[in-house]
């Protein structure tokens, strides 16, 4: 964690607190719609799946596969040149959702990177009140 | 929905005066582009009592160019905007709000001195920019490596090569292409740096300063001006997902949907097509885009555009303009594919014309592969 973080950072939102403070304390949480029992990312109080307000939050193992990535060689914002190459990457979750997130690796090539993968959630200390859950394979 | 075929036509296209890298600001790129397409459709300012645009707001336009519209609508779903702006103009039109709509488009893509921020509370500064989803090459690489994964990486590059190469012979056929005159092989497509892999420099559109408008009003007051009126023949428009996370198929877009309504509309099939002008933000945004209106099966794309099928000469007329990746593409490029749709339908675009096209199909594709607008355009 340093101050001299240059990234963008989430601003948390009032349905997303939960899902934050969470992320802080090394845990992956999501939300769930009890009328369908679906688990959806990203947190929303009312589900997308059923327009229901019989909503839940649940603890993800942080077992995923790899959905798909990117290999980013040239930096969208000033905050990633340090980080290039980085891989961009669409993980699905054990529970079933998918989710946007970073592939946390040396030196990235397609060849270390196979759709389907085993991968783990980590938690990236950005600043006092904010973790960003990222993977590395499993 | 009821029957507007051939009730309205575009009337008048033009680019602002300059496009490339012209250094003006994004609303004197929309004014010069509304002047000149007035001046095509041999309208004034005082004949327009309709105003659409995406990017920035009618009141800020409206102002800008001294107009009081009657019919406002400031539809903003990325590139694919100013394709869904036909069909809202037509609706307008027949619902009696007005007559003659100006719809324009501005922006210094290249040259901007200030980008808009992004709303915090939106999802994608929550869980995508955080981790470096900004931007659309960054985005668009993960489906397209999702294509990749499923139908073959070879095949699928030879695919996007052959988009690549085929498009830049069309732009230079065209005198206003920011790369007319650089010609490019498939070596020069393979060795082309890369943005974010899947993707090279070369599967990705440009970035350019550039203006368009176009006029749309009634078939009746159409036949009445200079040229030929472009009649709107069909349409279709939506979206399925905002972020590029939430999208439910990396693979197939909402032209499975906006495709099959616009040519429904229109009573018209994939082989009645003679031009198809489609949103070329990268080569893979093609490739997904003719599977997904049915020009070909899922996965059949780079079979579909191989022998540089869609080349000057070959037996698919597309993206003749040059399109995103070799003529312009200012950031919301979908403006661009109108005003090659209706050029090409007067038969006024001299080397690259191609031989008495009828039927254009023109799709523009936005966001994050989000949404997606159709408009069938036709000539007597």
């Amino acid at each position: 964690m340093t101050s001299d973080y240059k990234k963008p950072i989430p601003v948390p939102q009032f349905e997303s607190d939960h899902y934050w403070q969470k992320a802080k304390e090394k845990e992956l949480w999501l939300r769930k719609c009890n009328a369908c029992s679906k688990v959806y990312f990203y947190p929303r109080d009312i589900s997308p799946c059923c327009f229901s307000r019989d909503t839940t939050w649940v603890q993800a193992s942080g077992k995923a596969t790899l959905f798909t990535y990117g290999i980013v060689q040239r930096a969208p914002h000033p905050g990633f040149v340090p980080d290039v190459p980085f891989v961009t990457a669409m993980v699905e979750l054990e529970e079933g959702p998918i989710m946007a997130t970073n592939i946390v690796m040396d030196d990235p090539t397609p060849e270390k990177l196979q759709v389907g993968m085993a991968l783990e959630v980590v938690f990236e200390d950005i600043t006092d009140t904010i973790a960003l859950p990222k993977f590395k394979p499993a | 929905m009821a029957d507007l075929r051939r009730t309205v036509a575009i009337v008048g296209v033009a680019e602002s005066d300059e496009i490339g890298r012209v250094e003006k600001s994004n609303l004197q790129l929309h004014a010069e582009a509304a002047y000149n397409a007035l001046e095509d459709a041999g309208l004034t300012m005082k004949d327009v009592n309709g105003l659409m645009t995406a990017g920035t707001s009618t009141i800020n336009l409206g102002e800008y160019l001294g107009v009081q519209p009657m019919f406002t609508d400031t539809t903003a779903v990325g590139g694919s905007s100013f394709i869904i702006h036909i069909a809202h103009a037509m609706a307008a039109i027949n619902a009696g709000y007005c007559d003659t709509i100006l719809v324009t488009h501005g922006e210094a893509g290249r040259s901007a001195r200030s980008r808009p921020g992004a709303n915090a509370s939106d999802p994608g500064p929550q869980y995508e920019i955080p981790y470096g989803f900004i931007g659309a090459p960054i985005n668009y690489a993960m489906a397209a490596r999702r294509y990749m994964h499923i139908y073959g990486d070879d095949y699928t590059r030879q695919g996007m090569a052959e988009v690549a190469v085929a498009t830049r012979k069309w732009a230079n056929l065209n005198p206003k292409a920011y790369m007319q005159g650089q010609e490019m092989s498939f070596d020069d497509y393979h060795d082309s740096r890369w943005i974010s892999w899947p993707f090279h420099l070369f599967d990705c559109c440009l970035v350019t300063d550039a203006g368009g408008a176009y006029v749309v009003t009634t078939a009746e007051r159409a036949r009445n001006l200079p040229k030929k009126p472009v009649y709107v023949l069909g349409a279709g428009e939506g979206h399925d997902h905002g972020i590029l996370s939430q999208m439910p198929d990396l693979t197939r877009t909402w032209a499975r949907n906006s495709g099959p309504a616009a040519m429904k509309m229109a009573g018209v099939t994939h082989n009645d097509i003679d031009l198809a002008m489609i949103y070329d933000s990268f080569t893979y945004t093609v490739l997904a885009t003719l599977e997904s209106l049915g020009f070909c099966g899922p996965g059949e794309a780079p079979d579909f555009v191989k022998d540089q099928r869609t080349a000057p000469g070959g037996n698919f007329a597309m993206n003749t303009s040059g399109g995103g990746l070799s003529y312009t593409h200012s950031g919301m490029y979908g403006m661009f594919l109108v005003l090659e749709a209706v050029r090409q339908l007067r038969g006024e675009t001299g080397e690259r014309q191609i031989d008495n096209p009828k039927l254009s199909l023109v799709h523009g594709t936005g966001g994050s592969l989000s949404s997606t607008g159709t408009v069938i355009l036709g000539v007597d």
